[in-house]
C-alpha cells in the first residue's frame, strides 16, 4: 500500500512534524514484526515501541505503523484509544500512575490521589490523567496493579512503588528533579 | 496447624533465589523437561500405544488440575477438546494478565521464579504439539516483560527453547506480547483478539471456543501462568501422585492473595481445600487475623468479580466422602474449605484465589460504589446490558457516596444487575460486574436503603451535604 491510499483520519491525535524513527528503533520493529505468523499482531508491541521512545502517540505515529504493517491508519487508532496504556497527548517527566481500586482504595490511595494532586496544583476530584503545565508531572488513577497485598501502590514512570505512606509519598516526590 | 504448603513458590522469596538461568538450574531446574522428552513410547495394556506427548497428557488428566486463572476448569479436559485433526498449527497462551482486582500471585511467579513458568509452558506446548506460543502479560509489567525477555533468551541459548529443543527435534518459539492496561484482555477470546493486533473485544461461544478456533482461528490453548506451574510438577512427580495433594476434585496446590484489612496481607500456597476461609483470615501463618478492636464484616473470597460473603453467614454443604457418598453439612463462613467446590456450593467462587477482607471501619456502599466504577471504567462495550448495566449501576452508587442516593437506590441496582448476567453478553464479565452488585445489596440491603433515606432527608430538609464525600475511603 501506497501512501496516497491512506484515508486521512478525524482525530484529535496531535501532529509531530518532526515525527522519525531511528535507524535503531527501526531495527527493533521489524524484529518484533517477525514474531508474529500475521504482522498485524504486532501492532500493540509497535505502539509500546513508539511510545516508549517519543512520550506519546502522534497521528505521524499512528500513520507510520498503519503503513508498516499494511493496515488503515484506523486499524491503529482504534487501539490507541482503546487500550488505557497509549496516551495521544505528552505526559510529564514523571508520571505517576496510582492504584484505584478496592485494596489499594482501602490502604488509603485517595488520599494518596489527593496528596499528589494538591501539592502539584491539580484537580484530586479528576481520575484521569492530567498533567502539570510545566510539562514535568502527570498524575491519574489506574485499576488494579496486582501488587493488592502491599496497598497502597503507585508506578513513578516504570518504577513500581509498594505500601506507600505519606512519608513514602513525600520523598518520591521529592526525588523526581 | 494449618500451614503453608510450598510447591510452586518453594523457592520464591529464599534468601539468594535468583530469576537467572543458573540458579534455576541449581535448584533442579529443567530436569523435568528432560525427562519428558526422552519418553519413550508407552505400550498399555489393550494394545494402544501412546506418544511422550500423549503420555504427558493422561498425567495431566489424571491429576485433576483445574485452572488457576478464574474459571477453575479441568486443564485434561480443556487439552483433551484441542481440535488435532485440522492440519492447522496448534497454539499456546500463557495468560499472565493478571488484572482481576485481589489478585497478586502471577506476579510472584514472573518476577521471582520465570524459569519455572518457562518449563511448564515448554511442558504444555510439547504435550499439545504446539511450536508457537506466546506470554500474554499485563503491559504495567513493564520490568516483567524483560525479566521474561532475559529467561527467554537464557532458555534459547541453552537448548531448552528453539529448534531441536535437546536434541529431541522438537522445535518449539515462545514471544513476549504486552498488554495495554485493559482489564478485558484477561478473559481468553478478548486476549486472542488483542495478540492478533485489534481491540479486545471477546468473541462470541459458540463458534469461538478457543480449542477450535482461537488465534488466527486455529486451535489455541489459553492457560494461566500458575496452572502452567502446576503442569510442570504434575509431569515432575506424575499425575497420579500430584492428585494426593489437596482435596478430592480440588488437586493440587493454590496460591491464595490475601488482602483488605488483616494484619498480614500477602501471599500463600496452600493445599487446595486444606485450609479453611477463617484461618486464612485469622491465622498468623496466614493473614494474621484483623487489626485491633475490629470485627468483621464480610469477605470477598475469589477476585472482586466474586460474589461476597456476610460475616456470620451460614451455608448448608453437600460434599463428597472418600467412599462416594453426599453428606450435608451445614458450615460457618469462617468453616469453609478453601477450595473451588465448597465456595461454589456456597454461592460465590474462588475465581482467581483472591481473598478481600472487609472489616467493621469499612463503609460497605463504598467497597461497591468502588468495585462498580472498576467494571464501568472495563467494560468492552460491546454488549448493550453490561455496556449500560455496569455505567448505571457505577452511577447510582456515585450519588448513593456523594449525597445524592434515593431509598430506591438499592432495589434500582439489583434490577439492573439482575438483567445483565444469564446468556444476555458475549462474556462473563456480564457476571463479573452484576455479581458484586447482587450480592452486596442482598446481603447488605439495610445499608444502601439507610444511605438512601438519610441522603432523601436531608434533601427534604433542604439542608446541605452534611458529610463532605472529600477524605473518605472512596469519595
Ligand atoms: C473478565 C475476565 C477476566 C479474566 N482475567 C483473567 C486474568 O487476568 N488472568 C487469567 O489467567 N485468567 C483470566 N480470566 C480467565 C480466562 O478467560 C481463562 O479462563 C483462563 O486464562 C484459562 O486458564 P486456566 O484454565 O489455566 O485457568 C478472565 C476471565 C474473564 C471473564
Ligand atoms: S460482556 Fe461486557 S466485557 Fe464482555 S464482551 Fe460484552 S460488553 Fe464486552
Ligand atoms: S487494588 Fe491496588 S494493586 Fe490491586
Amino acid at each position: 500500500m501506497n501512501a496516497a491510499n491512506l484515508q486521512p483520519i478525524p482525530s484529535p491525535l496531535q501532529e509531530q512534524p518532526d515525527f522519525a524513527v531511528p535507524p535503531a528503533l527501526a531495527a527493533q520493529i521489524d524484529e518484533l514484526i517477525t514474531h508474529y505468523p500475521k504482522a498485524r499482531s504486532a501492532s500493540l508491541m509497535l505502539l509500546h515501541a513508539l511510545q516508549e521512545h517519543f512520550g506519546f502517540i502522534s497521528r505521524q505515529a499512528v500513520e507510520w505503523v498503519a503503513a508498516k504493517l499494511e493496515l488503515q491508519p484506523i486499524n491503529i487508532y482504534e487501539l490507541v484509544t482503546f487500550y488505557p496504556m497509549f496516551h495521544q497527548q505528552r505526559v510529564g517527566k514523571y508520571h505517576f500512575r496510582i492504584c484505584r481500586t478496592l485494596s489499594c482504595a482501602l490502604g488509603g490511595s485517595y488520599q494518596l490521589h489527593q496528596y499528589f494532586c494538591e501539592k502539584l496544583g491539580l484537580d484530586p476530584h479528576h481520575h484521569g490523567p492530567q498533567t502539570t503545565k510545566d510539562g514535568k508531572f502527570t498524575v491519574e488513577f489506574v485499576e488494579c496493579l496486582a501488587s493488592c497485598g502491599t496497598a497502597p501502590v503507585l508506578m513513578c514512570n516504570e518504577a513500581f512503588y509498594e505500601g506507600v505512606s505519606p512519608e513514602k509519598a513525600g520523598d518520591i516526590l521529592r526525588g523526581c528533579q | 496447624m494449618p500451614q503453608e504448603y510450598r510447591q510452586i513458590l518453594k523457592f520464591v522469596d529464599q534468601p539468594g533465589y535468583t530469576p537467572d538461568l543458573d540458579c534455576y538450574l541449581r535448584h533442579g531446574g529443567y530436569e523435568t523437561l528432560k525427562k519428558a522428552l526422552a519418553l519413550p513410547p508407552r505400550t498399555l495394556p489393550d494394545g494402544r500405544t501412546l506418544s511422550g506427548p500423549e503420555q504427558l497428557r493422561e498425567e495431566v488428566r489424571l491429576s485433576g488440575l483445574r485452572g488457576r486463572g478464574g474459571a477453575g476448569f479441568s486443564c485434561g479436559l480443556k487439552w483433551s477438546f484441542v481440535d488435532r485433526k485440522s492440519g492447522k498449527p496448534i497454539y499456546l497462551i500463557c495468560n499472565a494478565d493478571e488484572s482481576e482486582p485481589g489478585t497478586f500471585k502471577d506476579r510472584q511467579i514472573i518476577y521471582k521464579d520465570p524459569h519455572q513458568m518457562l518449563e511448564g509452558m515448554i511442558l504444555a506446548c510439547y504435550a499439545n504439539d504446539v511450536h508457537l506460543a506466546y506470554i500474554y502479560i499485563r503491559g504495567e509489567f513493564i520490568e516483567g516483560a524483560r525479566i521474561l525477555n532475559r529467561a527467554l533468551q537464557e532458555a534459547r541459548a541453552a537448548h531448552y527453547l528453539g529448534r531441536n529443543i535437546l536434541g529431541s527435534g522438537y522445535d518449539l518459539e515462545i514471544h513476549v506480547h504486552r498488554g495495554a492496561g485493559a482489564y478485558i484482555c484477561g478473559e481468553e477470546t478478548g486476549l486472542i483478539e488483542s495478540l492478533e493486533g485489534k481491540r479486545a473485544y471477546p468473541r462470541i461461544k459458540p463458534p469461538y471456543f478457543p480449542a477450535v478456533l482461537g488465534l488466527y482461528n486455529c486451535p489455541t490453548i489459553v492457560n494461566n501462568v500458575e496452572t502452567l506451574c502446576a503442569v510442570k510438577h504434575i509431569v515432575a512427580m506424575g499425575g497420579a501422585e500430584y492428585a494426593k495433594i489437596g482435596t478430592p476434585n480440588n488437586t493440587g496446590t493454590r496460591i491464595v492473595c490475601i488482602s483488605g484489612t488483616v494484619r498480614k496481607p500477602g501471599y500463600y500456597e496452600i493445599e487446595t481445600g486444606k485450609v479453611t476461609l477463617g484461618e486464612l483470615i485469622l491465622d498468623p501463618a496466614f493473614g494474621g487475623g484483623l487489626r485491633e478492636g475490629r470485627t468483621l464484616q464480610a469477605i470477598i473470597p475469589g477476585g472482586s468479580s466474586a460474589k461476597v460473603f456476610k460475616a456470620g453467614e451460614r451455608f448448608k454443604i453437600k460434599r463428597k466422602g472418600p467412599d462416594g457418598k453426599e453428606t450435608e453439612a451445614e458450615l460457618g463462613v469462617l468453616d469453609l474449605p478453601y477450595d473451588f467446590d465448597t465456595i461454589i456450593a456456597a454461592g460465590s467462587m474462588s475465581g482467581s484465589g483472591a481473598i478481600i477482607v472487609l472489616d467493621d471501619s469499612v463503609d460497605i456502599v463504598e467497597a461497591l460504589a468502588n468495585i462498580a466504577e472498576f467494571y464501568a471504567h472495563e467494560s468492552c462495550g460491546q454488549c448493550t446490558p453490561c455496556r449500560e448495566g455496569s455505567l448505571w449501576m457505577a452511577k447510582a452508587l456515585r450519588r448513593l457516596t456523594h449525597g445524592g442516593g434515593r431509598k430506591t437506590d438499592a432495589d434500582y441496582l439489583a434490577r439492573i444487575a439482575d438483567n445483565i448476567p444469564g446468556g444476555r453478553t458475549i462474556c462473563a464479565f456480564g457476571e463479573a460486574c452484576s455479581w458484586p452488585v447482587q450480592s452486596f445489596v442482598a446481603k447488605f440491603k439495610d445499608q444502601f436503603v439507610a444511605r438512601g433515606a438519610a441522603d432523601e432527608a436531608r434533601r427534604l430538609a433542604n439542608t446541605p451535604n452534611a458529610e463532605s464525600p472529600t477524605g473518605k475511603t472512596n469519595a
